[in-house]
């Protein structure tokens, strides 16, 4: 499988945000998008994920069922978490394991790789911010996606619950799965590519993916 | 895919029931209308009877179009709605799954309080049993056209009192038959079938345009 991005362009209101931005991602890599605050990165993944219309370019995703269409391959982890306060964190993660299909783990697997073990019951108002991310994250496991887009997928987390998405990352890039994740924070996700939109500002527009 | 509809509906309800969903309120706003009525119009009961029906069916409509601006808005908010977006599941189906459940946790109640609170207006049985019927038939229909509106107030954030706004012209029609329907009861020239089957087409036509006009306007509006 691979994800063929050409030409693509966003505009966020008058400002433009990048332009002529192209990249291939292989199966078996990650794409480490970083930049200062403003420079495009959620648009960029919300763009991904088909959630918002790209002012130019294509993308497809060479192997998939539909490769114009492929939103049904992708995991998307945004700042928000789509979690129900009032719902149990199990309940949360089970019916996000029904709505999404294709599944993978178990919820009561998914919990415990996100070390949330025992706290299933609990209903997702009583959770830190943390404890919810790592929710949000076991997401991503109970369902089978090739292609994952996270957006700053650590905010909150501990050093411990970050060393253990990034070896989450890891397994799924190692089974030929791709991510796109946009960070701050260094992230080490396997054999990866990076883009800095920072460097890429309209004034600039080389394409330059760094391996 | 009809186990993610299923997933949906349950999770709709489940949220509906705990605390803060607000199933009941609903049903508590219909009696207050239903309750101050007698007191505002004065004890006749001959008026009361004649126009019970209709005060009925003002309650319900009113009563109906609470929690929908809330709708999509909660999911919008949440994150929710950007992952059910990219599913399998295509988004009127979505749409379709949350009027439901929003139906049997708003809309069913109502009908089910609907014949106690019919005596309070000197509703004799035969009016009772078509008003009723013409609320089993009619609420869906001010459900699945209110999904219309609330699609529109998760896109403008705080779009409360729009939803009213937006959906209240599209159910007059509901209004004006399901109100006929139930006065056939009480004599006149007109069978109950006539204005009924009109009703049932509006709730049936409701069912199938609401949720693809739903998803077609959070498509339009997401940015």
């Amino acid at each position: 499988m691979r994800l063929v991005v050409e030409g693509l362009a966003c505009r966020r209101g008058a400002r433009l945000l990048f332009e002529g931005l192209g990249f291939n991602l292989e199966s078996g890599r990650a794409l480490i998008v970083t930049g200062p605050n403003g420079t495009g990165k959620s648009s960029l993944l919300r763009i991904l994920a088909g959630l918002s219309e790209p002012a130019a370019g294509r993308l497809r995703l060479e192997g998939a069922a539909e490769p114009e269409d492929f939103a049904e391959g992708i995991h998307y982890l945004g700042h928000l978490d789509a979690h129900k306060a009032a719902l149990s964190a199990e309940e949360n993660l089970s019916f996000w394991r029904a709505m999404l299909g294709r599944p993978a783990l178990t919820v009561g697997e998914a919990m415990e790789e996100v070390g949330l073990g025992g706290l299933g019951g609990l209903p997702v108002a009583v959770l830190s911010a943390g404890q919810k991310r790592r929710l949000a994250l076991a997401r991503l496991l109970v369902a089978e996606r090739p292609l994952w887009l996270l957006d700053e997928p650590t905010t909150a987390l501990d050093v411990a619950a970050q060393a253990r998405f990034a070896a989450l990352a890891r397994a799924h890039v190692e089974k030929g799965g791709m991510i796109v994740a946009a960070t701050h924070a260094p992230l080490d996700l396997g054999p990866s590519d990076a883009l800095d939109l920072g460097a890429r500002r309209p004034a600039s527009p080389i394409a330059a993916v760094v391996a | 895919m009809s186990r993610a509809f299923l997933a949906l509906l349950q999770r709709d309800l489940r949220l509906a029931i705990r605390a803060g969903g607000g199933a009941g309120l609903g049903v508590v706003f219909f009696l207050a209308v239903v309750v101050v009525t007698p007191f505002a119009i004065g004890p006749d009961l001959a008026l009361l009877a004649r126009i019970g029906p209709a005060i009925l069916w003002i309650g319900a409509l009113l009563a109906s179009l609470i929690g929908l601006d809330r709708l999509f808005a909660a999911d919008a908010e949440d994150g929710s709605l950007d992952v059910m977006s990219m599913l399998e599941l295509p988004l009127e189906l979505i749409a379709a799954a949350k009027g439901l459940a929003h139906w049997i946790a708003t809309g069913l109640p109502l009908v089910i309080a609907a014949p106690v609170l019919s005596l309070l207006l000197n509703l004799q049985p035969a009016s009772i049993g078509a008003l009723t019927l013409t609320l089993l038939v009619g609420t869906p229909a001010i459900t699945f056209l209110g999904l219309i509106g609330a699609a529109f107030a998760a896109a403008f954030r705080r779009g409360g009192l729009l939803v009213a706004v937006l959906v209240m012209p599209l159910t007059i029609p509901v209004l004006i038959f399901a109100v006929a329907a139930t006065g056939t009861a009480l004599g006149g020239t007109v069978p109950f079938g006539t204005p009924f089957r009109i009703l049932a087409g509006l709730s049936l036509a409701a069912m199938v345009l609401g949720p693809i006009a739903a998803a077609a306007a959070l498509r339009a509006t997401r940015d």
